[in-house]
């Protein structure tokens, strides 16, 4: 009832707003081109506005968690909002929370700035998302992880050994067992082999690897490396359900060229899909078969055989999604313009017959027409395909700058709703899952083409909100997006349980004081230890006091349990810039090379009298 | 007037009925939860708090919501005008009042078994004495918290009393104040007093009228 009356207010202010915009499009001289383009019935965007709009105070129904791609982040919006609401740094540094400043975050980056994030991927449990990490590839080889407790990036592997180009990547299975990593740049392995170019075909490389995630603690290690030929190994899944136990990942440039790949890369009908048996790779590491190579064994399936199998596909394949049960394994044909649904029970029996037309580099190449249930006619440039409940799937039409709705089992496509512009991948509420939610869908566009106030010529990219509750995909917001979303995952904000303060119980840190009187300096030789007290409104000690050549580490402790009330440290002169959150200590470690008084002060603001929550580092010269 | 006086001596001796009897064993059940639950509640909201910071004082303790963190964060903005940290060690009523809630606990009891009306005036009396002074004490303990603040703070605001009861607005804080569970449970053990007074005297009148054959 209550809920009723808000909406119809809702409703209200929407019609009054509507109304405006009608008046405002008639009297402007000119119309914004966009309402040129967009002859959308005013009750349409009623239905639009009402069912985005998320009032001042409520919250978000679901997390959408965006890979920011060459931004190297991940961001976080609400859904049906698209407010965002947060950015988590992963592989670059980020001012905002002091990521990649202080000692701890440094490390981690190791010697990288920088890194091209794709694939997000929450973790599972029996297939659905558990709430409990995100995952993500980039393409130097590294998988970071997240932990949705803290928001935080608490780990990143890698560059693991042999993988270059980490695309294909990182895929859980349905239990979080395993993340996938894989080679799209096939070089000569290890790193650091020379082999020129005209040798592609025989010495280049690829390789699939599977990270090891550790079921209580998440860490990750690396489980296994298959070799595999020189093809461009480019978007996985993890089967579930009956396909549980695989890896499948699609490959372009089977025809293993080099040079202008646009073209020479674009000669075959058929690309592959690989399948490969996870459980058989790791028994297989267990045994300690493989070679060494890069200091890390690497399983030939030439030598052993029966558990990887290729599975042709339409031309130049980009994405494979298993069906919620497992059954399909879908494959786009980016320049075949169909889409393929294998079905793996096909497949398995494809195996245990022998039903091979070839191989590749020791892997049987399964028989298309033994294994494929059906070829869906989606449109221009299929590329990812995400699921709904009742069997409803949704495929993304690059080149059709759309997304077609079929169904899987009758195959028939039944609606489509344009994308501005030129969709990649796309995401549905926890639609790579056993239980597809439905409900939302996010295209993730690759042009905005000005749909939006200019920004000049560094356009935003396009997030889309798409309501799929219905029979019709309708079209609900444009929203804009940190460069540049590849993947998604879109997850119930019920499934998320999220701390906002440290507990001072929890924080174990060697050097944190939790009160004021036990701020203070200490010296050993040349290091020097600060132990640093935050609170409103003061950075205790107040002043420092070093020599020139010391080794200083500011330990600093956030004392407050305070929701939201973060202290910074600011050093000037020094490129130092923590932010502690409530609870946290971080240190930060610096070689102190010349003297002189240098200001600290805390950055993030927090109190009325944040600005006095200052102090100063005093270097004595030599 | 002879007869007055050896008509209250013989009201004050005579023995207490089963009613008032019955009373003071529930006065005695009421100081369980008086001891054991929250005396005085203050909240506090401002624009930045929507939900409440929130303060329970207890006979025995000072108790902060959102698990003890309100206290501390209640100390912390506080610091800011010089106030005094509320810590409950500077509170010596929570020596004397638990101690002295079992003391009436088993004066009443005392009262069940052996009491006389005079006895009851007694515990009645020490109890209405018991309260005021404790209300006096924690008033004169808030004068003092909103009174002695350090003259050097960053925010200097003019001495105030915070509010005991009903609300108030401190600067960008409204500031309420209401008695808890423990302190409608003293309440409850007051009234059960004051009607098995009520009772006793009442019936012992009576008692009396009829030894002494008619009016006296």
């Amino acid at each position: 009832m209550n809920q009723m009356t808000k909406w119809s207010k809702r409703s209200l202010a929407a019609a009054g707003l509507m109304t405006g915009a009608l008046l405002l499009a008639r009297c402007a001289p000119s119309a914004p081109t966009s309402a040129k383009k967009a002859p959308t019935a005013a009750s349409d965007l009623q239905v639009a506005a009402m069912k985005t709009y998320v009032a001042p105070g409520d919250l978000d129904e679901y997390y959408l968690f965006s890979s920011g791609g060459h931004s190297g982040q991940v961001y976080v919006y609400g859904v049906p909002s698209m407010r965002h609401l947060s950015t988590i740094p992963v592989f670059t540094p980020y001012p905002g929370t002091g990521y990649g400043f202080d000692d701890d975050t440094k490390k981690m980056l190791g010697r990288f700035t920088w890194g091209d994030a794709h694939h997000p991927a929450l973790s599972e449990t029996n297939g659905d998302y558990d709430g409990r990490w995100l995952f993500i590839n980039e393409m130097n080889g590294r998988i970071a992880r997240i932990d949705l407790r803290d928001f935080k990036t608490k780990e990143i592997i890698g560059p693991v050994a042999n993988i270059s180009g980490n695309h294909g990547s990182s895929f859980v299975t349905p239990n979080t067992e395993y993340a996938i990593m894989s080679t799209r740049f096939s070089i000569p392995i290890p790193k650091g082999t020379y082999a020129s170019i005209d040798k592609y075909a025989a010495s280049y490389k690829g390789v699939a690897a599977g990270i090891k995630i550790d079921p209580k603690s998440g860490a990750m290690t690396l489980g296994w490396e298959v070799l595999l030929p020189p093809f461009d190994w480019d978007i996985g899944d993890a089967g579930k359900g009956i396909s549980d136990g695989w890896f499948f990942l699609t490959a372009y440039n089977t025809e293993r060229a080099t040079g202008k790949l646009e073209v020479t890369a674009s000669q075959k009908d058929r690309d592959y899909i690989v399948a490969i048996n996870w459980r058989d790779a790791e028994k297989y590491a267990k045994e300690g078969k493989g070679d060494l190579i890069g200091g890390v064994k690497v399983i030939d399936p030439k030598k052993v055989p029966g558990f990887v199998y290729l599975m042709p596909c339409g031309k130049s394949p980009h994405g494979v999604d298993v069906s919620p049960t497992g059954k399909w394994v879908v494959g786009s044909g980016k320049l075949a313009g169909i889409t393929t649904a294998f079905n793996f029970e096909k497949v398995l029996t494809a195996i245990k017959n022998k039903d091979f037309t070839g191989e590749e580099d020791g892997i049987p190449v399964l028989k298309y027409e033994s294994i494929k249930d059906a070829e869906i006619q989606v449109g221009l440039g299929p590329l990812h395909t995400q699921f709904g409940p009742d069997n409803w799937a949704y495929t993304s039409l690059f080149v059709d700058s759309a997304i077609a709705k079929w169904k899987l089992g009758t195959w028939e496509v039944v609606d489509k709703v344009p994308m501005s512009y030129s969709i990649g991948h796309l995401c549905a509420a926890e639609g790579d899952t056993v239980s597809p939610d439905g409900k939302y869908l996010v295209g993730l566009n690759k042009l905005s083409h000005g749909r939006h106030l200019s920004v000049g010529p560094s356009q935003p990219e396009s997030s889309q909100l798409v309501d799929i509750s219905e029979e019709k995909m309708k079209l609900l917001y444009d929203a804009f997006t940190e460069p540049e979303p590849h993947y998604a995952q879109m997850i119930k904000a019920d499934k998320i349980h999220a701390i906002e303060v440290y507990p001072k119980e929890e924080n174990k840190h060697p050097l944190a004081v939790w009160d004021v009187k036990d701020a203070g300096v200490t010296r050993q030789g040349d290091k020097v230890i600060v132990k640093a007290v935050l609170v409103r409104s003061t950075i205790t000690p107040t002043s420092v006091e070093v020599r020139e050549g010391d080794t200083v580490t500011f330990a600093l402790t956030n004392i407050e349990q305070t929701t939201d009330e973060l202290h910074g440290f600011g050093l000037l002169d020094w490129n130092t810039n923590i932010v502690v959150d409530p609870g946290e200590t971080k240190t930060v470690t610096l070689k102190i090379d010349r003297p002189g008084v240098f200001p600290y002060y805390c950055t993030n603001f927090c109190s009325a009298l944040h600005q006095e929550m200052q102090g100063y580092l005093i270097v004595k010269p030599k | 007037m002879r007869s007055f006086i050896e008509k209250c001596d013989r009201i004050l001796k005579s023995p207490l009925g089963l009613g008032p009897r019955g009373l003071l064993l529930l006065a005695t059940l009421l100081l369980v939860p008086a001891l054991v639950s929250p005396l005085w509640r203050l909240t506090m909201f401002a624009p930045q708090y929507q939900e409440g910071l929130r303060l329970d004082i207890y006979s025995y303790k000072l108790e902060g919501g959102h698990a003890g963190q309100d206290t501390k964060e209640i100390n912390l903005l506080n610091h800011y005008i010089g106030m005094k940290d509320l810590v409950t060690e500077d509170f010596t009523e929570f020596l004397w009042l638990p101690f002295a809630i079992g003391a009436f606990g088993l004066l009443f009891l005392r009262a069940v078994v052996l009491g006389t009306v005079g006895y009851l005036i007694d515990v009645t009396v020490l109890f209405a004495y018991f309260s005021g002074f404790s209300m006096w004490s924690f008033a004169h303990k808030m004068w003092a918290y909103g009174h002695n603040l350090d003259p050097t703070a960053a925010v200097k605001v003019p001495p105030f009393m915070p509010p005991l009861f009903g609300g108030k607005q401190l600067a960008n804080f409204e500031v309420y104040s209401y008695p808890s569970l423990a302190s409608w449970a003293l309440g409850a053990v007051a009234l059960a007093l004051f009607l098995a007074l009520g009772l006793s005297v009442r019936a012992a009148g009576r008692a009396g009228t009829v030894a002494g054959q008619g009016p006296g």
